[in-house]
């Protein structure tokens, strides 16, 4: 699925990872600082390493040697970052619907009704960002980051800033969409709970640096999955 | 008030040559602000100084450096001139050029303030929504600076409204022609009587700018702002 060596130099830490990961779902665990988030963010073309390649199911998003640089809005990625990010001055529809404008996206876009269901949305459209819930407001990042019809989905701490209750009420919406829509998942999380429910495969990073590999088995719907 | 037709013409020459210099001078001054606010270039900081000059610099010799440069004989002026028949010297666009450059760091300046408090956070997620970098600028940073730019535009028309050093030296101050309120004004005080037009001109310029700090209040407060100068 995903292939990548990056080599980025920070003042205080240095970010040296080569790694491959072929399992749909994968999560990048780690203590913070770490370097979980600059990685995804290579990986997402919001970080340009100083020396890397990474490629993607054969498309090479950056390597450069060649000076290869596919910028961020033209990977077509999903990404749910930590805050949900939702731009203040668009009402809820306007937000889930930012990134389904592209061609590719129209399709998608009949499925609005769908992921809006599935996120439990459905009664926020009118509202504006500034008066949602914190739960509300990822969960609808969730479905912004999926409405704009994505190859990967990145997600980098969504449930950090939530409370317990919050988290045990978004965790099975995240488990639900990877299953149905089988979509490659790379999550980061401290949270080892969460990445067992999620991955099966745990790249772990400590200081920059990958530490360890594990596998895990998974006895979900997934395993069945195309 | 009994105006005069020569004071009647001044004000309505006031009026257009600070509304033409501030919505002229605004796409450069958004592009500007958005540069300083946004980028690391080369230059940055001679650009930075380029932008403020005027508001540092005698009026009289922004207004002389103008005439130099944009004047009939002035390498720009002769230019215009023989390419488009543009003639600013001694016109009421030459009073626009003079206060638009006046008013033109203090525009930039309110815009760069407000696009520099937009979250580059929030034009990164648009950015992983497929969005180019046109698309964010246009339907997230500039629609968040909007409360910045309106009371850019509210200063630099205030300020395009009241110039008079640069102007008088550009383009002098020719009753129907480049005599602006703030040049008639003096041309009252130089000669005895001229209090009664002072004082109706002085009126006149209170009342304007008053109307200009009510209705870009409004407009920022109605695009969800906190308050234009916030």
């Amino acid at each position: 699925m995903l292939e990548a060596a990056i080599h980025h130099a920070y003042r205080a830490f240095t970010l040296d990872v080569s790694f491959e990961l072929k399992e749909p779902s994968s999560a990048l665990f780690g203590p913070s600082g770490s370097g979980k988030t600059s990685l995804l963010h290579a990986i997402a073309g919001l970080l340009r390493p100083d020396r890397g390649r990474i490629v993607f199911n054969g498309e090479v998003w950056c390597d450069t040697a060649q000076k290869i640089f596919i910028p961020a809005h033209k990977r077509r990625i999903g990404y749910v970052f930590q805050e949900s990010r939702l731009f203040p001055h668009m009402n809820v529809r306007r937000n889930l619907l930012y990134g389904a404008q592209s061609a590719q996206a129209k399709d998608l876009a009949a499925h609005f009704d769908h992921v809006i269901s599935l996120l439990g949305i459905d009664h926020l459209l009118e509202r504006k960002p500034g008066n949602l819930s914190g739960g509300e407001a990822q969960r609808i990042a969730i479905g912004r980051a999926l409405l704009c019809n994505p190859q990967l989905l990145l997600m980098d701490e969504p449930l950090a800033s939530l409370d317990m209750q919050r988290r045990e009420e978004i965790l099975p919406y995240i488990e639900k969409l990877v299953d149905e829509f089988h979509l490659p998942l790379i999550y980061v999380s401290h949270a080892i709970h969460e990445i067992e429910r999620l991955a099966q495969d745990i790249v772990s990073m400590e200081n920059g640096r990958i530490v360890a590999r594990r596998a895990l088995q998974k006895e979900s719907v997934r395993a069945s999955a195309p | 008030m009994n105006f005069s037709d020569a004071e009647i013409t001044a004000i309505v020459l006031s009026l257009r040559v600070a509304l033409v210099a501030t919505l002229a001078s605004l796409p450069f001054a958004i592009a500007i602000a958005y540069a300083l606010a946004r980028w690391n270039f080369p230059g940055k900081t001679i650009l930075n100084g380029l932008v403020h000059l005027p508001l540092v610099l005698p009026p009289v010799v922004t207004g002389y450096l103008l005439l130099i440069t944009f004047g009939r004989r002035g390498p720009v002026g002769e230019a215009l001139e023989a390419c488009c028949g543009i003639v600013l010297s001694f016109r009421w666009t030459g009073a626009a050029l003079a206060a638009a450059v006046m008013a033109f760091p203090m525009i930039v300046r309110a815009i760069r303030l407000s696009i520099e408090a937009v979250d580059p956070k929030l034009e990164a997620a648009a950015a992983t929504l497929g969005a180019s970098p046109l698309r964010v600028f246009a339907t997230i940073t500039l629609p968040l600076a909007i409360p910045g730019v309106i009371a850019g535009a509210m200063l630099g028309f205030a300020k395009a409204l009241g110039e008079f050093g640069a102007t008088i030296t550009f383009v002098s101050a020719i009753p129907g022609e480049t005599q602006t309120i703030a040049s008639a004004i003096y041309g009252y005080t130089q000669a005895p009587g001229g209090e009664d037009g002072i004082m109706r001109l002085m009126f006149v310029s209170i009342a304007i700018a008053m109307i200009a700090l009510v209705v870009s209040e409004i407009c920022a407060r109605r695009v969800g702002g906190k308050g234009a100068l916030a």
